[in-house]
């Protein structure tokens, strides 16, 4: 197992690489630099900037020169925040993309497993049918069109909540709200199916009757062998409401790295854009790796050599 | 012998069912056709389709053109929803949009259905070698961010029309290539691909009757739920400014301009949020009502 997940890891190394040499190829291949603005820099003082910051090296030198920068830890520095370097930048940006991230992830699968759970348990009841009708549209409504529905609602017409920001709960209301619906539906769906099927099994039936009390039976037997489908899908999830989150931080202004991101792009702040991209890489790779452990932790039968 | 017929040929008529034959497709059309939800969604699309066909004749006013008398007006009877803050008839540029969208939606699909389906086929039927190189690079693809990627693409080559859906549909293309590889490795271990070989029937031969048709109903769902995700992610990049340049009324267009109107004139964010959530809806309607029509073991 743990020689696994140190395999697992080690070839998040060429995967890095890679991603760094596309983004590094693709970024130097948008046109204009870093230094364009409508009125020109005189040519010495351009000059200057790109020697103080490697520019006029050839494209390869730069490359590696960066990389060495990355294997020691060293993210560079951002042209359009005064040197600032890009690893604070991200660091601060990941904690508030972190926080709207994990509390939106934790809504969608206790919301997600509890719907899904209830529903199998109650099957045609109305609170099946309710859960399976909330399940399809929820699921077929993107986070950033739910996003501009609840801002029109709640922001526009009632005038309760406030359009955008960060910081108080009233604030993470609706970026939390439109990102989870969508991952609480999928994560209901695929729960209440997998509960379904546990729920015919043989040992379902054993369990009943020698006695065992039912929440023993749904605890101990059909919660544990129903969620191995689930967790499937939680990294795909997951990586969705990481990267996700960009767009509905840019509807919400939510200071994230997502917005970063975009506003480097056009800055052609090439330290910020190689940082996001490869940090943006390693939270999808490590959350693949984290469902791929949970599936062992949860099913026995599945071993890792 | 010949006495001893009548039961065999009593067999034989037991044999020969009364019921008709049904082929897989046959079969599919009609428990697609009893999925209600899935029947909404495809008559839905049908509508949007002609809709989309028909723009230019069912439009009200030219979409581009902007009425400096009639400037944020509330939908009413000429305006059927309303103008946006350059006098433009939403209605018309809904119409309009709906051409943009709908043909994000497929042509990307069809550009990520070929690089998923020569990678994907390549790696299962190519051999150790070329397995491990097409997923590795899958995994890779995988695993770099999809909106970044877009926005790098869109970035370099700029937001025309063809860019657009190459681009959208050059990020989309992994869990196809994935789902195609697996399918057929799976099928490849089943009794009638061993049957096949054993009464020598060339690799060919297999791959095209045997392997290929049956990853296509899985192949088809995934395809038809990558519509929805074309759809938004040409939203999403108009959002952040990548989308196609103005005037083109794409809904991501739409969607933008409504958001800088959002406290004045918030019917314009409505319409067309409505308009890409039904369309996103009524494909994944389409998706769920294809998987379970085609999966044989939800009979």
């Amino acid at each position: 197992m743990l020689a696994y997940v140190v395999r697992r890891l080690l070839w998040l190394i060429p995967v890095l690489f890679v991603v760094a040499a596309i983004t590094f190829t693709l970024m130097h291949m948008v046109p204009g630099g870093p230094w364009d603005r409508a009125k020109r820099l005189p040519p010495q003082a351009q000059a200057n900037v790109e020697r103080k910051y490697g520019l006029d090296k050839p494209a390869w030198r730069q490359f590696s020169d960066y990389m060495i920068q990355l294997a020691q830890g060293d993210l560079g520095v951002s042209y359009q925040q005064l040197n600032r370097p890009v690893r604070a930048i991200i660091w601060d940006g990941a904690k508030t993309s972190g926080t709207l991230g994990l509390i939106a992830l934790a809504v969608a699968i206790f919301a997600g497993i509890g719907l899904g759970l209830l529903a199998a348990l109650r099957q045609n009841t109305v609170l099946d049918y309710l859960s399976v009708t909330f399940a399809t549209f929820g699921a077929s409504v993107p986070a950033f069109v739910l996003g501009m529905l609840l801002l029109i609602l709640f922001s526009a017409y009632l005038h309760w909540l406030p359009t955008g920001g960060w910081g108080t709960w009233r604030q993470a209301v609706m970026p939390v709200t439109a990102l989870s619906v969508l991952p609480t539906a999928y994560i209901a769906r695929v729960t209440r199916a997998a509960m379904l099927e546990v729920l015919q099994q043989d040992y379902i039936r054993t369990a009943r009757s020698k006695g065992l009390r039912e929440n023993v039976v749904v605890l101990r037997h059909l919660v544990r062998n129903g969620l191995i489908p689930v967790l499937t899908v939680l990294g795909p999830v997951a990586a969705a409401l990481v990267t996700g989150s960009f767009i509905i931080e840019y509807l919400f202004d939510i200071p994230g790295i997502g917005r970063y991101f975009v506003t480097s792009i056009s800055a052609r702040d090439y330290g910020m854009i190689m940082g996001t991209t490869l940090f943006y890489t390693t939270v999808v790779v490590v959350a693949n790796l984290i469902v791929d452990i949970l599936y062992a932790v949860v099913d026995p039968r599945i071993r890792y050599n | 012998m010949a006495e001893a017929m009548p039961g065999a040929e009593a067999l034989r008529e037991a044999i020969e069912l009364p019921q008709r034959y049904r082929s897989l497709w046959g079969d599919a059309a009609r428990r697609f056709s009893r999925n209600r939800t899935a029947m909404l969604g495809l008559i839905v699309i049908l509508i949007l389709a002609t809709m989309a066909a028909l723009a230019p004749v069912i439009q009200r006013h030219d979409p581009t053109f902007q009425n400096y008398s009639s400037l944020r007006e509330s939908p009413n009877g000429e305006f059927w929803l309303g103008t946006d803050l350059l006098g433009r008839d939403q209605w018309s540029r809904l119409v309009h949009g709906a051409r943009i969208s709908l043909s994000v939606g497929v042509l990307t699909e069809a550009v990520a259905l070929t690089i998923g389906m020569i990678v994907g086929l390549t790696a299962a039927l190519g051999g150790r070698g070329l397995d491990n190189l097409m997923m590795r690079v899958t995994d890779i693809a995988y695993a770099f961010p999809d909106l970044l990627m877009l926005i790098l693409l869109l970035s370099i080559f700029g937001p025309s029309f063809l860019m657009i859906f190459f681009a959208i549909g050059l990020v989309s293309w992994p869990t196809l290539a994935r789902l195609i590889r697996g399918q057929i490795l799976s099928l490849q271990q089943r009794d009638f691909v061993l049957a096949a070989r054993a009464m020598g029937a060339s690799r060919l031969r297999i791959v095209v009757t045997h392997l290929l048709p049956n990853t296509l109903g899985p192949v088809i769902v995934a395809a038809v739920f990558g519509i929805p995700f074309a759809i938004f992610a040409e939203a999403a990049l108009a959002f952040i400014g990548l989308g196609l340049p103005p005037p083109t009324p794409s809904w991501g267009r739409l969607v933008t301009d409504g958001y800088s109107a959002i406290r004045s004139s918030p019917h314009l964010v409505l319409f067309s949020t409505l308009a890409i959530a039904i369309t996103m809806m009524s494909f994944t309607f389409i998706g769920d009502g294809l998987r379970d029509a085609l999966d044989p073991r939800t009979r």
